[in-house]
């Protein structure tokens, strides 16, 4: 199969004629679908406009089940308006109903969306796919992000997928071990003599400088799109339902109101029963602004600074941390951080309960998921899908320490008896 | 002529102060307000500079030095 793929996914032609354009989240006013990621008016975010009338006439479980098992099954919901796809077959990774999981947290219902088995190891690869293929749609040549992790081994790959050059900026103090997993696809790799804040400045001045495709700027509205299809997938596994309840990890936000959104679509298209999930938020308590606006019933996130092993989710200045109290406040949701030692717990007790080896950001939903289960505010029967987002082997160095030691015997039959006490009494002789 | 724009975030010691009209009177840039909430003892505000590169820059710096904490608008853009 071509990696860029000029075939229609699961033959449904192009979904231009069902993209509206651009809208800005606060004032409403709507933009071409261009590379553009901010309202000229007001400054607000734009996001992408379906035309969900032309949606609802094309689409329908038995032509969503025909297509391919990928995030592309869902390719009339994502904002593709033409033929070509960057095609890592990511997605429609496996919801696990965690029987053991549950029994040791009292939760008669509980699945885990496993998105650590993606093809560079994190769910990135869902909103990294729908970015590269509108920036091959938009004559880009140039795939670029800054990142400390996940996103820039999910750019890296796609670009070396559509034949892009990738360009990836990091923090210079970044161990080199972070990147490993973006440096084997040959980016350019730029480590900015600065600090966190210094990157995060000259990378929003190069997006508006040169003509490059940074995923998580210009490309944004489409980027942040991707996500949707971790709610799709989830509502198509449970058999076309919405769960009660969903445990989403929060960095940026983008993940959490995107759920929310993909939730909301399929029910609008009738292709779930009427019903929303409660949303509930996931952070690290080294840096959980959301978390901390939530408890102080505000709507303002204040920044912080991260101090957290998830680094994953180590966003202090949340661009939808706003929007994510709202849907947490309208769903009935709530907010929750836990420790770097309740992150590694989690991790330890989803991989020993149901063999998932989470990265730390997938601690952070099994350890918030534990929390609220033993404080009562998860019911033991409500259907709850924790969402593990990414793969542990990014993170190993989080569990040094924390795991038991081998066992050292000598090469022979009885040390590796004795050391495991095999045999309380003495070997019976062998006739 | 350079335009950036930028969020301020003022803590709460500064909410009160004329902030925003000190910053054009001490430096040779245009501030204009898109998008701001300010509240009793926290404020946030999505404006646009425009002025020449160094001017900028300087009011930037004087902005931070009074405790305004400047993101880009598009909040935090190193990803994990």
């Amino acid at each position: 199969m071509d990696a860029v793929s000029s075939r229609s996914a699961n033959g449904v032609g192009t979904g231009g004629a069902t993209v509206r354009g651009l809208q800005c989240r606060e004032c409403g006013q709507m933009y071409p679908t261009e590379p553009i990621h901010v309202c000229e008016l007001c400054f607000g975010p734009l996001e992408v406009a379906y035309d969900y009338d032309a949606i609802g006439n094309r689409i329908s479980r038995e032509q969503i089940a025909q297509g391919p098992s990928s995030l592309w099954r869902y390719k009339l919901l994502l904002p593709i308006e033409g033929d070509r796809i960057v095609d890592s077959q990511a997605g429609f990774t496996p919801l696990v109903r965690a029987h053991n999981l549950g029994r040791a947290l009292g939760l008669r219902n509980l699945y885990v969306k496993n998105d650590t088995v993606n093809p560079t190891f994190s769910f990135k690869d869902r909103p990294v796919s729908i970015a590269s293929t509108k920036a091959v749609e938009f004559g880009f040549d140039t795939l670029a992000c800054a990142s400390t992790g996940n996103l820039a081994g999910a750019v890296a790959a796609h670009a070396a997928i559509a034949g892009l050059k990738a360009c990836i900026f990091i923090p210079a103090d970044l161990e080199p071990s972070k990147i490993v997993g973006a440096q084997a696809y040959n980016p350019t790799l730029v480590a900015v003599d600065g600090n966190y804040d210094d990157v995060n400045r000259v990378c929003s001045e190069i997006a508006e400088e040169y003509r490059w495709a940074f995923v998580n700027i210009n490309m944004r509205p489409y980027y942040s799109e991707g996500s949707k299809t971790l709610a799709y997938e989830v509502s198509e596994q449970l058999g076309w339902r919405i769960p009660d309840h969903a445990i989403v990890p929060i960095a940026s936000g983008s993940l959490f109101t995107k759920v929310w959104k993909g939730f909301g679509e399929l029910v609008k298209l009738g292709l779930t029963s009427p019903g929303t999930p409660r949303m509930t938020g996931a952070q690290a308590l080294g840096c959980s602004p959301v978390v901390t606006a939530y408890d102080g019933h505000t709507l303002n996130v204040e920044p912080v600074k991260p101090k957290t092993i998830a680094k994953s989710l180590a966003i202090g200045n949340p661009a939808d941390g706003y929007y994510s109290l709202r849907i947490i406040k309208e769903s009935g949701g709530v907010a929750c951080a836990v420790d770097d030692g309740e992150i590694v717990e989690g991790i330890k007790l989803l991989a020993r309960t149901e063999g998932i080896f989470a990265e730390t950001a997938g601690g952070v939903t099994i350890g918030v998921l534990k929390k609220l289960a033993e404080s009562g505010v998860i019911d033991p029967d409500e259907l709850v899908v924790a969402y593990v987002t990414g793969n542990g082997l990014k993170t190993q160095e989080a569990l040094t320490g924390a795991l038991i030691e081998p066992i050292q015997v000598r090469p022979s039959l009885r040390a590796i008896e004795e050391a495991l006490a095999l045999r309380a009494e003495p070997a019976a002789a062998v006739a | 002529m350079a335009k950036q724009r930028m969020k301020f975030t003022f803590p709460p010691d500064l909410v009160t102060q004329p902030l925003i009209y000190n910053m054009g009177k001490e430096f040779h840039v245009v501030t204009n307000i898109r998008r701001a909430n300010v509240s009793r003892d926290r404020g946030w505000m999505i404006l646009e500079i425009s002025g020449g590169d160094a001017e900028i820059e300087r009011a930037v710096t004087w902005a931070k030095d009074q405790g305004v904490r400047v993101d880009p608008i598009e909040g935090d853009i190193v990803a994990g």
